[in-house]
């Protein structure tokens, strides 16, 4: 292995080197710096002659007198089933003081894309405990389902509960901890104390036997945060496909690791996209959601649950955005709901689960979820809307119609919406509390539920209960 | 993609590579000329020559390759194999069957340096012919039939560049696509396999001012906004607004011959989707399975990004290809804007000086060659085929105004413009009907007034101006409340939200709803009409808003979509309004 000493330039986080025989795009470098310290980077363009390196612990230390190698291939994971129950940094080295990982495999961590030909469409249900999930807003095996959230919400919360709740319902008396899912958990720039947060629930419920965790933090290298998704997918990957299991990814913070691929970008001096973040940004960020799913043939799955902070809560920020656009859906906390007390304050309203419809309804959950879900949202954005009018208008001013759909939005919030992120409901607890709420509607405002399914869970008398008690 | 002729020029070698973007030095080649990069030979094409410098973009991932290794020049431009196979079939951005992918790799993830021909060459077909020996044939021309389908006969033609003759041997027969099947006396063979480059548009003699409408089954499209069968149409939309399910839904039920779908940048399950529910769907009109008339381009978000510039050419000579047939074929991609930004990415590694926000200057002319491509022509060989083009734009952040969306629509003529506002309250499709418009209508009028109903364009001009002045009337509501409108105004109110709910909203997952034959929707429109005119007599003669808005059968209408037995639902419901409605003074 050829070593150089031919820096000639240090920027930002890149390092350009001067070399003699050719190297590899994507390839791994080492470089040491004259105190002794060896820093990894990755070739990011290889002309003959000079390449450029980006370097993943900053470029702090580096001179003319650094020495670099190239070790001629491209960033590996090393891989096994024993890794289950460790703590790495966000570079896969482990933190947690166990013994040295033994690999099965060492796999390339940037993965292929899976064949579309290949993929089987997810459909099974995961009942996550959580209402405005399960009922509104349905997860399924192998779904990449985000949570768009602000700075300062219980997006942590949520994910853990998710974490500790989700289950497959049918195969729950199978066999045994067939519906467990192992936990992958990539932190990237989050803060010690949200990283205690979630370990100290892993190790509170025992979840961390099941788990693998990598760990980029604030103060730990930006550029690093780049390749922490890419292991924690890798390892992924492997215990889905090649080891059966059934993998659910938690990935946060994805606008932590969108920065620090613009600050790449800048440091190249790149053509920007929108608001300075790289115009590959969505090709880069669907090279790591795409890597959910499930394959015909094979036994696991890859489930992911990225969450994202949304700079000033604005969905059409390039982050969400881009990331809209690639996922199946996305769970949206809201601000408001969070300052009323709701417990997770989910906004149904903009969220969506793309892969809902086959998830759901007969033989999958119950005949009535879809179109009970369907009209819940028509009568939440309905009564939604006449908050607006109830301000200028008063209440009186509003007909008995009106008034029914502003009690409905209310109680959907109070009621449906909020749980605690202790609350566990199965699915059936979910789609009655959505009758009992239903129920206060007349039923022929019932347009988008089947009339079998009225007949047969429409509650008689909570319509006129709610109508003696309004008036 | 077509298997290059092995003959290899000289080859040139690697001096730079930045992702999907490689520059080699000594490279004898032509713009677009296809090439093998690096020691796997990875497929790549000519996308820029300068001095002694080629620059290549590759359609594989690039990791790993280095300065120094070998590109060879195949010495043709990026091309397709035509010939029969492709329906039922699904590629990747450069026509490599993905099946065959599969297999070859031996994974289920796609590997590197892996090639295989577009079309089976293996594979033995029933050739029939339908001209004679002695007969004369120009290019273009069909000389024989294959049952390619259960639903489609491929027709086999002379290449375009063909010169043409008198045919001296023919005959019935089982062949392999490059099986000459017919030989002519200027002493060309004809087969059943051509290939064409991707970036040429094929050849046709006139475009026609298209008057059939290409009937979708969705009431939105078909009632108030149109597309002609050869015509364009673009669906803009933020992500989750319905791009995709407006898509799939053309693809399935639209009364094209033939549909090309291009899944170019999007998600890998949406086109798992369609491999998995197509076969099981029946084509409403031929009854047979959906995916024998389907030809499937898979190019996803995380697959290389210069096959994604690629597969929206791949399609549109596929679909050029069925036209000359005579066919109508209808393409769909999903999304332009994908395309728009793989150009926009490789242009910015070639460091091309960038137009508006980054996308290259060349970008309006890309997109107009493109739809300029769709159309109702005159085929060379005296038929007649259509190509009608539907892309899906996602403009960042929802917002029109940007370059991709502006330059889309001052090319196509139909506009569907979705909004985030009625998906989320679960108004599908949601497609905003007063922003929404095709230029198509006056055209197509004939043709609903004769195959559906003669007074077609007046019932679709009472909706359309119903909900205009609902959306007036709206803006009052919102200050001073639905209660301080006259009642007129009021039951206007009320008509309008049986519009939009009852037949505007279309619920793309249920059995029937589905799919909306015109007749249905026209009767549905009119069925609400006749609420509208029973209504508005029994104001005039005092019956007060709210008793007829509590009439019985009102709420009925809202069934009409889900109804299997149309006709007879609709029968009834229109007496029972009657009666009932009269029946309140
Ligand atoms: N006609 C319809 N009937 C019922 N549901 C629909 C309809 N159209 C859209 N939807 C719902 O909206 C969701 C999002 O639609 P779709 O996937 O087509 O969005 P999109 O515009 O393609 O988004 P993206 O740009 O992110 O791909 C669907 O998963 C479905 O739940
Ligand atoms: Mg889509």
């Amino acid at each position: 292995m050829k070593e150089y000493q031919t820096i000639t330039e240090v920027s930002g986080p890149l390092v350009f080197a001067e070399v003699d025989e050719p190297v590899g795009y994507d390839e791994i470098v080492e470089i040491e710096t004259p105190e002794g310290r060896t820093l990894r980077g990755q070739v990011l363009e290889s002309s003959e002659g000079l390449v450029s390196i980006q370097v993943f612990e900053g470029t702090g230390g580096i001179d003319r007198n650094a020495s670099v190698r190239f070790l001629g291939e491209t960033m590996k994971m090393p891989v096994t089933e024993d890794l289950l129950g460790r703590v790495l940094d966000g570079s896969g080295n482990p933190i947690d003081g166990g013994p040295d990982i033994v690999p099965d495999e060492r796999i390339d961590i940037v993965g292929e894309a899976i064949n579309p030909y290949s993929r089987e469409y997810p459909e099974e249900f995961i009942q996550t405990g959580v209402s405005a999930i399960d009922g509104m807003n349905t997860l399924v095996r192998g779904q990449k389902l985000p949570i768009f959230s602000g700075s300062g919400l219980p997006h942590n919360e949520l994910a853990l509960q998710i974490a500790r709740q989700a289950t497959v319902p049918e195969e729950e008396e199978g066999d045994e901890g067939g519906s467990e899912f192992a936990v992958i958990f990539g932190a990237m720039g989050i803060t010690q104390e949200e990283a205690n947060e979630f370990m100290q629930d892993f190790e509170r419920t025992g979840a961390l036997e099941r788990s693998v965790v990598f760990m980029n933090l604030a103060d730990d290298p930006a550029v690093e945060r780049t390749v922490t998704p890419r292991l924690a997918l890798t390892t992924a990957e492997y215990l889905a496909f090649e080891k059966g299991y059934h993998v659910l990814v938690i990935l946060t913070d994805i606008t932590n690791y969108c920065e620090a691929l613009r600050e790449i970008g800048a440091a190249r001096e790149e053509v920007p996209g929108r608001r300075g973040y790289p115009g590959y940004m969505y090709t880069d960020l669907a090279q790591l959601y795409e890597r959910a799913g499930r394959i015909e043939g094979r036994e696991g799955s890859v489930t992911q649950i990225p969450i994202l902070t949304m700079p000033g809560d604005d969905d059409t920020h390039p982050i969400p955005d881009l990331t809209g656009y690639i996922t199946e859906g996305q769970i949206v906390m809201d601000r408001d709901l969070n300052s009323q007390g709701i417990e997770p304050p989910i906004n149904v309203l903009p969220s969506l689960s793309r892969l809902m419809d086959d998830g759901i309804g007969e033989g999958l959950t119950r005949a009535d979820h879809g179109d009970v879900s369907d009209q819940m949202y028509a009568a939440y954005a309905e009564g939604e809307d006449l908050r607006d009018l109830v301000n200028i208008v008063g209440r009186e001013a509003l007909s008995e119609r009106d008034n029914k759909f502003l009690d409905f939005a209310d109680r959907f919030e109070n009621e449906f919406a909020q749980q605690g992120y202790e609350t566990n409901r199965t699915i059936e607890d979910t789609l009655e509390i959505g009758w009992d709420l239903l129920s206060m509607l007349p039923k022929e405002e019932l347009n988008r539920i089947g009339e079998d399914l009225i007949e047969e869970h429409y509650r008689e008398d909570e319509g006129e209960q709610v109508e003696a008690t309004a008036d | 993609m077509s298997q290059a002729i092995e003959t290899v020029d000289e080859d040139g070698v690697i001096e730079r590579v930045s992702g999907p973007v490689v520059t080699a030095t000594d490279l004898d080649a032509r713009m677009n000329d296809v090439v093998y990069v690096g020691n796997e030979g990875l497929m790549g094409e000519v996308i820029e020559i300068e001095g002694n410098l080629t620059t290549i973009q590759v359609y594989e991932e690039t990791s790993g390759v280095g300065p120094g290794e070998p590109v060879e020049n195949t010495g043709e431009p990026l091309s397709v194999d035509l010939g029969p196979g492709m329906l039922n079939a699904i590629y990747d951005g450069v026509q490599r069957p993905l099946d065959v992918l599969e297999e070859k790799m031996g994974t289920a993830f796609l590997d590197r340096g892996v090639d295989a021909p577009g079309i089976d060459f293996e594979k033995v077909w029933e050739f029939e012919p339908t001209v004679d020996e002695g007969d004369s044939v120009g290019p273009g021309d069909v000389i024989g039939e294959v049952p390619e389908t259960a639903s489609i006969t491929h027709k086999v033609m002379v290449p375009p560049n063909y010169e043409g003759g008198e045919v001296t041997s023919i005959e019935a027969g089982e062949f392999t696509v490059d099986e000459p099947v017919a030989e002519l006396d200027s002493g060309e063979e004809v087969t059943m396999h051509q290939e064409w480059p991707v970036r040429e548009a094929r050849p046709a003699n006139e475009k026609e001012t298209p008057t059939i409408p290409l009937v979708s089954g969705q009431r939105i499209l078909d009632g108030l906004f149109p597309i002609a069968k050869g015509g364009t149409a673009a669906i803009p939309g933020p992500f989750g607004s319905g791009k995709t399910v407006t898509q799939h839904q053309l693809a399935k039920w639209a009364d094209a011959d033939i549909v090309v779908y291009v899944g170019c940048g999007e998600r890998g399950n949406e086109m798992t989707e369609v491999i998995e529910d197509f076969p099981e769907l029946e084509d409403p009109k031929t009854g047979k399975p959906l995916m024998s008339r389907t030809c499937l381009i898979a190019n996803t978000s995380n697959m290389p990004v210069a096959a994604r510039e690629s597969c929206i050419y791949t399609g549109i000579t596929i679909a050029e290809y069925f036209r000359d047939m005579g066919y109508d074929v209808a393409l769909m991609a999903d999304s332009t804007s994908r395309w728009a930004e793989a150009m926009r990415e490789i242009s910015s590694r070639l460091e091309e000086m960038p137009g508006e926000e980054g996308y290259p200057a060349y970008l309006a002319a890309s997109l107009s060659e493109f739809y300029e491509r769709a159309g109702l022509f005159q085929n060379i060989n005296g038929t007649q085929g259509s190509v009608s083009v539907i892309g899906a734009v996602s403009p960042p952040g929802g917002d029109f105004s940007e370059p991709v969306t502006q330059n889309t629509l001052r090319i196509v003529k139909t506009f569907w413009a979705l909004d985030a506002d009625l998906a989320e309250r679960r108004h599908f499709p949601s497609i905003n009907w007063t922003e929404s418009y095709s230029l198509y209508r006056q055209q197509l009028d004939p043709w609903f007034r004769e195959n559906v109903e003669e007074d077609w364009p007046e019932v679709r001009q009472w909706a359309v101006d119903v909900l205009d002045e609902e959306g007036e009337l709206q803006e009052i509501v919102q200050l001073v409340g639905k209660d301080a409108l006259p009642e007129d105004q009021q039951l206007t109110l009320e008509v309008a939200r049986y519009l939009r709910e009852a037949w505007l909203q279309q619920n793309a997952f249920h059995d029937v709803d589905t799919y909306c034959d015109p007749k249905k929707t026209y009767r549905m429109l009119r069925a609400i009409k006749t609420f509208n005119d029973e209504a508005f007599e029994a104001l005039e003669a005092g019956v007060p808003v709210e008793e007829i808005a509590d009439v019985d059968a009102v709420p009925r209408l809202n069934r009409m979509g889900t109804a299997e037995e149309w006709n007879e639902f609709i029968d009834e419901l229109e007496s029972d309004l009657e009666e009932q409605i009269r029946s309140l003074y």
